[in-house]
């Protein structure tokens, strides 16, 4: 038996790279041995990719792309499919768990300083797979074809149309008419099922060859390649297969469990996964009172609402929405200090940090709110303190009385 | 590192503020007193649901025999609900009177209800149908307090009578067929019934999330032990 395994994978290896991809990848891809809570995001993401496609596929063969049909056609899954609550719950879930878990992922790269040398390209891409996320989301919200899928889908086509001189071609173009409708309904389908998880898939990909081409960062922000052993194996390294595989098992085995008590006990989370209003067919004759996106896009739409229009036009804010998503790209080159970790970082990074999680998660909360006076002057201050974030560090992260750096990681 | 883990809590914690449902106007809500697990109340509840809401609702989304769920036969619910002998019991329930007659006869054609408990909470279902009162100057005749201006006019009169609004307050005019305690329990088993329509797996969902979480505790107390032994020689 052993010997027949044997001869089929030496058959294979004579005609594809399977002994060696498993082995650069996995059984001799060294990580660093002290990773902590913060380093099991990566995998659980990938984790939410698979429960998201898996569930979608299923649920792809039971719903129906078109604005009369689709408010019913969910409603068919979640009674008329076996499993099918089951399924469009995970989804929903996950959609939800998606941002979680790659929201956490993205801070742990702000603490530990992994966008810096010589990671910057593992970055950027992870910041092309956070885009394409958010396009993936905002358009499959609109399926369901509710009130906020509708409202929503068309607020943020409408702040496209703010873009000077091209805005209201462009807003039609993403359409496919003058209004969301049924065409929209169905080229976001196509984009949502197809072309953007097939991009997605890609540049993960390319996200995990990079990861693998540098090596992972650590809490400590010290490079594991700098001590090696006789054998050119990092010291502070361990085999990605077995032991971060058990590991990160661990991990996965109890985000499972927080993911099941959602879908199982509260699948709307009061509101914030599945929105009230999306349980109304989409009426495009009746605009709802308060229009709110997923909370996952909201830190984003207060800074939208937060600055105010200029010569009539809400482009302003649009551009301020933009560069706040994108200034993620710029943060290699942004950062001067001379360490990686928040560990040896000085107080003046701890606080600017502390003080940007504070304007996000803030933004985040008024984004969901009305905006009320109170509300609008709280979204500005924070939305300064946001952009203080990027745009002074070069400046403090360079005078800020810095840890010397270990030469190799610590065990705590 | 400590201060900033501390800070982040918190951040969270303030931002979790409980969300209300979509009300109008911010009314104050009574307690739905649900109890999902009640089989007597929802199946009083579903024969006071088609008997007087489906006059002028649908639930486009139910079907009769998903009253299986709540421990009702084919036949029964054949017999008890009074199916017209061409409506089949694996049929989605239909308004008796169509969307467009409806829309003539109040201005709006009345709302589909097969999810209307999660578009408008169970709250707010319980509040709105023990909350109208007798006001002239609409045109049916009747205005509600959770919603004021209702187009529907209040087809359970005969039920809990006849209120008004006095000073803010909803006062009792005339007395209708039912007590106000018989009339709160008839509501509670029609709200109870609407709960479960909205989301028919609801009575399975809790206990099957009690054994995913039950085997999932076991894998991960055995991942755990997996992960500590190959670890136990890295140092």
């Amino acid at each position: 038996m052993m010997n027949l395994l044997k001869n089929l994978i030496g058959w294979i290896d004579e005609r594809f790279p399977l002994v060696s991809t498993w082995k650069a990848h996995l059984s001799e891809y060294y990580a660093p041995k002290n990773f902590n809570f913060w380093y099991f995001f990566g995998g659980l993401a990938l984790l939410v990719l698979v429960i998201q496609i898996l569930s979608g596929i299923f649920l792809t063969m039971n719903y129906k792309p078109d604005a009369l049909f689709a408010f019913a056609s969910v409603e068919y899954i979640m009674r008329d499919v076996q499993w099918g609550w089951l399924l469009r719950y995970i989804h929903s879930t996950g959609a939800s768990m998606f941002f979680v878990v790659i929201y956490l992922h993205m801070f742990r790269g702000l603490m530990y300083g992994s966008y810096r040398k010589p990671r910057e390209l593992l970055w950027i891409i992870g910041m092309i797979i956070y885009l394409a996320l958010m396009g993936e989301a905002f358009m499959g919200y609109l399926l369901p074809w509710g009130q906020m899928s509708f409202w929503g889908a068309q607020v943020i086509v409408n702040l496209f149309s703010s873009v000077p001189f091209i805005g209201p071609d462009l807003a039609i173009m993403i359409r496919g008419d003058f209004v969301v409708s049924d065409i929209t309904l169905n080229r976001f389908f196509a984009l949502h099922v197809v072309a953007i998880p097939l991009v997605l898939v890609l540049i993960i990909v390319a996200h995990l060859v990079a990861l693998h081409e540098v090596g992972s960062n650590n809490p400590d922000g010290v490079e594991i390649k700098k001590h090696k052993d006789a054998n050119g194996i990092p010291l502070d390294g361990v085999p990605f297969f077995p032991y971060m595989v058990v590991k990160d098992g661990v991990a996965a085995v109890a985000f499972l469990m927080v993911f099941s008590a959602v879908v199982f006990f509260a699948p709307d989370m009061g509101g914030y996964f599945l929105e009230y209003n999306n349980f109304v067919p989409a009426n495009p004759m009746k605009t709802p009172e308060h229009i709110a996106p997923v909370w996952y896009f909201t830190p984003y739409y207060a800074i939208l609402r937060a600055v105010p229009p200029m010569f009539g036009s809400q482009f302003p804010g649009v551009v301020a929405m933009g560069v706040a998503t994108v200034i993620f790209f710029a943060l290699p080159w942004l950062d001067r200090g001379p360490v990686k970790s928040i560990r040896y970082r000085g107080p003046i990074y701890k606080t600017f940090l502390a003080a940007f999680v504070v304007s996000f998660v803030g933004l985040g909360y008024l984004g969901l709110m009305p905006a009320t006076e109170t509300y609008t002057l709280i979204s500005r201050i924070l939305a300064v303190v946001y952009f203080a974030f990027f745009f002074l560090m070069p400046w403090y992260t360079k005078i800020d009385a810095c840890k010397p750096e270990p030469d190799r990681v610590t065990s705590k | 590192m400590k201060a900033i883990k501390r800070v982040i809590v918190w951040a969270m914690l303030a931002c979790m503020p409980v969300f209300a449902h979509a009300s109008e106007g911010g009314v104050h809500l009574d307690k739905a007193p649900v109890n999902l697990q009640d089989q007597a109340s929802l199946q009083r509840g579903a024969k006071l649901f088609t008997s007087r809401c489906l006059a002028c609702h649908s639930a486009s989304a139910m079907r009769y025999n998903r009253l299986n769920d709540i421990g009702m036969s084919d036949d029964q619910i054949r017999a008890e609900l009074e199916l017209p002998e061409d409506v089949k019991v694996g049929s989605t329930m239909q308004a008796a009177m169509d969307s467009n007659s409806a829309k003539m006869a109040y201005g709006v054609a009345p709302p589909d209800l097969s999810v209307i408990a999660r578009s408008r909470s169970a709250d707010w279902l319980y509040t709105y149908m023990r909350t109208f009162y007798a006001d002239p100057s609409k045109a049916s005749g009747w205005n509600n307090k959770a919603f004021p201006s209702v187009a529907m006019p209040f087809v359970l009169a005969d039920m809990q009578g006849e209120q008004a609004m006095e000073d803010g307050h909803l006062v009792l005019k005339t007395p209708g067929s039912m007590s106000v305690a018989e009339y709160d329990a008839a509501i509670t088993d029609l709200t109870n019934y609407l709960v479960f329509m909205s989301e028919p797996a609801i009575l399975v969902r809790h206990q099957i999330g009690w054994i995913v979480l039950i085997f999932l505790s076991i894998l991960l107390v055995l991942m755990y032990a997996l992960k500590k032994e190959i670890w136990k020689d890295i140092h």
